[in-house]
């Protein structure tokens, strides 16, 4: 009994110190600032979130090497927030209340968003967001460095009806917020355009969704009425591979039925075989691929930073840069990390983006990126294959009825991240009108 | 490899080209067609497929290597002077030549290289092209592929040619390709005479599927009243072909989800079904199984690349080996002080596998991690209406080798005996003097061991991942459940009606629903029957 217990004991300690916090520093030193790291360690989104920790960590040690930030050297405080989104709250209210971070870096999924959001306002801290997602909100304390629908989805639908003469639509994705959001947002695009009703087909799968034969042959089916036909995909992470593989294996070819992915990035691509995907495209703001100097030099740091001449860098990843930079850059002009002096100094700040040009926080709290549509590769890279002007991130959506006459904007006088300019009212701060 | 592989093809298309029955025809001289070739470099896309098309009217065969390069994706040209060159091995390494003459250009180095880009707009055009310079080609094999080509796109300008080729062309296949082909021509030809257009439904309704279906389709909608009729008797009939068919398809998936949740669940059966323990580390068994392989695939392709198609072979035994033993250490170190306690088992194997994930994930990194198909698991084959593809295909029959081997086991050999024995009365088992403790490991590392079979076969079609396992865990515990505890047959019949069943709600529920549906059916047939499908009547139930 005693030894059952005792043994059952271990287990319980075993798991404990596996799910908790991984570093925590205890003594409060004054010569460091505190950087939040809140990324999923560990779960589902640990395939994704891992690398962002990790990119936290390079940058901060770049900046380490420059000499810190006010003279002082910066210090990043990681935790694990276990792709739990209730716990993303407890640990982003560590992070700032016990630990004292400056700013905060991190969260993947909408899901988790939404959960933090209470946090940051009444703690009065900043959360820098990395991902791309689907708009329809300007939260004061937060920073969104990922796209906004018009600066991924809406480019990437543009250039299938104009280089591909694509006809018919296939919107599928996983069934949470942000691809319903995204979908809803197109649907509303295409139907404006004149693409009738019956000519878009809207699929959703569950999480992590691996047997794709009915979904794949559906889409088949569909595409196969004279019309070409593409499909438009918002598919999470890894339900991607296997659905990739159902498409080659089914003899879908992307000169047939183009599949433009908006979640699927190297990384992801780094997880099979893609010589039967050659064609297939992804929208995002940046690409490995990008041949310029600032990206090359970033790529070759980031190599020998993780001692891995095989790391593949992605989108997410440089929206994290962006942040990261602009933040620095914030709390140099405003010369002090406090949370309101910085969220003046930040609007209209600018910082070189990877790709070759300018990233500028705009008052609505997002950022100008151009928009890259690359085709994949047979080496798992994208090439480049469109490439827009800087497009400035629209946090409302104009193609939805209730939003298009919402804006944000976080300067004087308006201050607000839900402005109706046609009542001349601010809505709130994130509450739909 | 890959370089071989390039080379190969150039000199094939070199040869090829050369022996084009296009002999009428001049070549163009070098001089004027170089800077024919080289206009593929600059300007966009659409550039590019102006290029394309000026150099196809060249009729020069010297061309169809270039065009068979530059859909590869493999054709460089010099930043400095624009001159666009081959390259002998992929992403523009290896020697530089000129494409036309073959001589190599010792100027020009790997550094200034750019590759020439290409959509899939443009790979469309350039399929096109190469199949209507080809068309006449003496080599069947490049003709047969060229009628395809053409029989794809069914370009109206192409009529002119392809009738010419008909009357060339001896090998009948190849020429009802080809004949199709026309006949789907002139069904989207406006002023083709209505007889030509009669004659051709037949032709396209004998293509089958829904090529044809498309085909029909788009026709009937501009073609002459008189012409109608013919054309939505043809529709019908395919379209009643294609209903049937689809029913058939619907099977086919249901046994093919049937059989992965077979593979997943059919560890479980021993591990809960037989002997009882609330196993939650089984889906960690599995994912173990997958790692395996992808260990044993990443050692052949660093140091045996030819021994690739055999990988999967070598992973079998020993991800069964690698899961046996853990299991059988899980179950000597953890689970038999548990014996008898549901509740702490449950808990101490979820805690475990949350050790086994999290120990995966610092080892592997949580990253995706590429499992490669064998050639011979890779894309599918047409069954009279039917597509099947060949990774499923395979998983299927393992299943039924799997099960079939286990039913083996526990029937027919000493060990299975003993462990029915224990299962079923465990103290007279041990009266009889069988080692009870040593049964206890052996059946839960047998267990462990069909798990990891599972993962071997499981990485196949998804992804390897230290979540794996998380996935398949739910789906498991309700196969063995609905299947009825304790019994094999009940996995098996449970795993394939649930397959079924999920494939035949999903087309009209969608996957969420379908998902939610299935769980609710399950829920009420426990509340009626309680053991499952095939409950097991002996003293197990009552001890």
């Amino acid at each position: 009994m005693t030894v059952v217990n005792r043994k059952l004991a271990g287990l319980g300690l075993g798991v404990a110190m596996t799910m908790g916090a991984i570093a925590v520093p205890a003594i409060a030193q004054d010569e460091t600032i505190k950087v939040g790291v809140l990324h999923s360690l560990s779960g589902t989104m640990a395939i994704s979130e891992t690398t962002l920790k990790d990119t936290m960590l390079f940058l901060i040690d770049e900046q380490n090497k420059k000499g810190g930030l006010l003279g002082k050297q910066l210090e990043a405080v990681v935790v694990d927030p276990a792709s739990d989104w209730p716990l993303f709250a407890e640990k982003a209210r560590e992070l700032i209340e016990v630990d004292g971070v400056a700013a905060v870096f991190g969260c993947w999924t909408s899901s988790s968003r939404k959960s933090v959001l209470p946090v940051f306002e009444e703690l009065n801290s900043i959360l820098f967001y990395p991902v791309q997602y689907e708009g329809e909100e300007s939260q004061r304390n937060v920073f969104y460095t990922g796209a906004a629908p018009n600066q991924q989805a809406i480019p990437a639908v543009d250039y299938l009806m104009e280089n591909e003469g694509v006809e018919r639509w296939v919107l599928a994705g996983t069934d949470y917020v942000y691809p319903q959001t995204t979908n809803k947002i197109l649907e509303q695009y295409l139907m404006d355009k004149g693409v009738a009703k019956e000519d878009i087909m809207i699929n959703y799968t569950p999480f992590g969704h691996s047997d794709w034969q009915t979904i794949v042959s559906d889409i088949k089916t569909f595409g196969s009425t004279g019309k070409k036909t593409a499909v438009v995909s918002t598919i999470n992470g890894d339900a991607n591979v296997p659905f990739y593989k159902e498409l080659a294996n089914q003899g879908i070819k992307a000169e047939d039925i183009p599949v433009v992915a908006f979640s699927v990035g190297e990384e992801e691509l780094a997880g099979f075989d893609t010589t039967p995907l050659v064609g297939h495209l992804a929208a995002w703001n940046y690409f490995q691929s990008v041949d310029v100097p600032a990206n090359a030099e970033f790529i070759s740091a980031w190599q020998t930073y993780m001692k891995d001449p095989k790391k593949v860098t992605n989108d997410p990843m440089e929206a994290t840069v962006i942040g990261f930079h602009l933040w620095i850059a914030a709390v140099e002009k405003a010369g002090t990390t406090d949370t309101d002096a910085v969220l003046d100094a930040i609007i209209g700040l600018e910082t070189p983006n990877l790709t070759g040009g300018i990233a500028k926080m705009l008052p609505n709290h997002h950022i100008t990126k151009p928009v890259l549509i690359g085709e994949i590769q047979a080496d798992g890279q994208f090439e480049v294959v469109s490439e827009s002007d800087l497009v400035p991130g629209d946090a409302w959506s104009d193609f939805l009825p209730e939003s298009k006459m919402i804006e944000a904007d976080w300067t004087a006088p308006i201050s607000c991240g839900n402005y109706n300019t046609e009542t001349k009212t601010c809505g709130g701060d994130t509450a739909t009108p | 490899m890959n370089a071989a592989r390039l080379l190969q093809r150039i000199a094939l298309f070199l040869v090829l080209s050369l022996t084009l029955a296009i002999p009428a025809r001049a070549q163009v001289a070098d001089s004027d067609l170089s800077p024919l070739v080289d206009a593929l470099a600059p300007g966009n896309f659409k550039d590019r497929e102006a290029a394309i098309g000026v150099l196809v009217s060249t009729e020069d065969p010297r061309v169809v290597p270039i065009l068979e390069i530059l859909l590869e994706g493999e054709l460089y040209f010099d930043d400095a002077t624009g001159k666009v060159v081959f390259t002998s091995a992929p992403s523009g390494k290896g020697t530089i030549s000129d494409p036309l003459t073959g001589d190599e250009l010792p100027t020009v180095t790997e550094d200034g290289l750019d590759k020439v880009k290409v959509n899939n707009g443009l790979r469309r055009v350039i399929r096109t092209a190469i199949g209507q310079m080809t068309l006449l080609s003496e080599d069947a094999g490049v003709r047969r592929f060229a009628a395809q080509s053409i029989l794809r796109d069914a370009d109206p300008a192409q009529l002119e040619l392809l009738d010419s080729a008909i009357a060339a062309e001896a090998d009948t296949g190849i020429r009802q390709t080809m004949e199709q082909a026309r006949a789907v021509i002139m069904l989207k030809t406006p002023d083709a005479s209505v007889a030509d257009k009669t004659a051709a439904v037949p032709v396209v309704q004998a293509i089958g599927g829904r090529d044809a279906l498309n085909v029909l389709t788009t026709a009937l909608a501009s073609a002459p009243a008189e012409l109608q009729p013919t054309i939505q008797t043809a529709i019908n009939g395919l379209a009643r072909d294609r209903a049937v068919w689809d029913v058939a398809q619907n099977i086919w998936f249901g046994i093919s989800l049937g059989s992965v949740l077979l593979l997943a669940a059919i560890g479980l059966a021993i591990t809960f079904g037989v002997m009882g323990v609330i196993n939650m580390a089984h889906g960690e068994m599995v994912m173990l199984g997958a790692y395996t392989t992808f260990v044993v695939q990443e050692i052949i392709r660093q140091n045996y690349p030819g021994l690739f198609d055999w990988s999967l072979a070598i992973a079998l035994p020993l991800a069964f080996l690698v899961t046996g033993l853990i299991g059988i250490a899980i179950e000597r170190g953890i689970i038999r002080f548990l014996y008898g306690r549901p509740l702490e088992t449950l808990l101490a194997t979820w805690g475990l596998s949350l050790i086994i994930q999290q120990a995966v994930q610092r080892i592997f990194t949580a990253n995706i991690r590429e499992v490669g198909n064998p050639t011979w698991m890779s894309g599918s084959f047409e069954l009279g209406g039917l597509a099947i593809t060949w990774n499923r295909f395979y998983i299927v029959i393992f299943a039924i080798i799997v099960f079939l081997s286990l039913l083996t086991v526990l029937k027919y050999t000493a060990i299975g005996l003993h462990m029915r024995a224990v299962t079923q009365n465990r103290r007279m088992a041990s009266a009889m003097g069988i080692r009870t403790p040593l049964v206890d490991a052996m059946t839960f590392g047998l267990g462990s061991g069909v798990a990891g079979l599972a993962g071997v076969a499981l990485s196949q079609i998804g992804n390897v991942s230290p979540n794996l396992g998380q996935g398949y865990i739910i789906d498991s515990f309700m196969v063995v459940v609905f299947g009825g505890v304790g019994n094999l047959w009940g996995t098996l019949v449970g795993a394939l009606t649930l397959g079924i069943a999920n494939k035949f709600i999903e087309p009209y529920a969608g996957a969420v629903l379908g998902k939610i549906i299935i769980l609710v059916l399950i829920i009420l047939f426990i509340q009626r029957r309680p053991r499952g499908l095939f409950a097991l009547k002996g003293r197990s139930i009552e001890a």
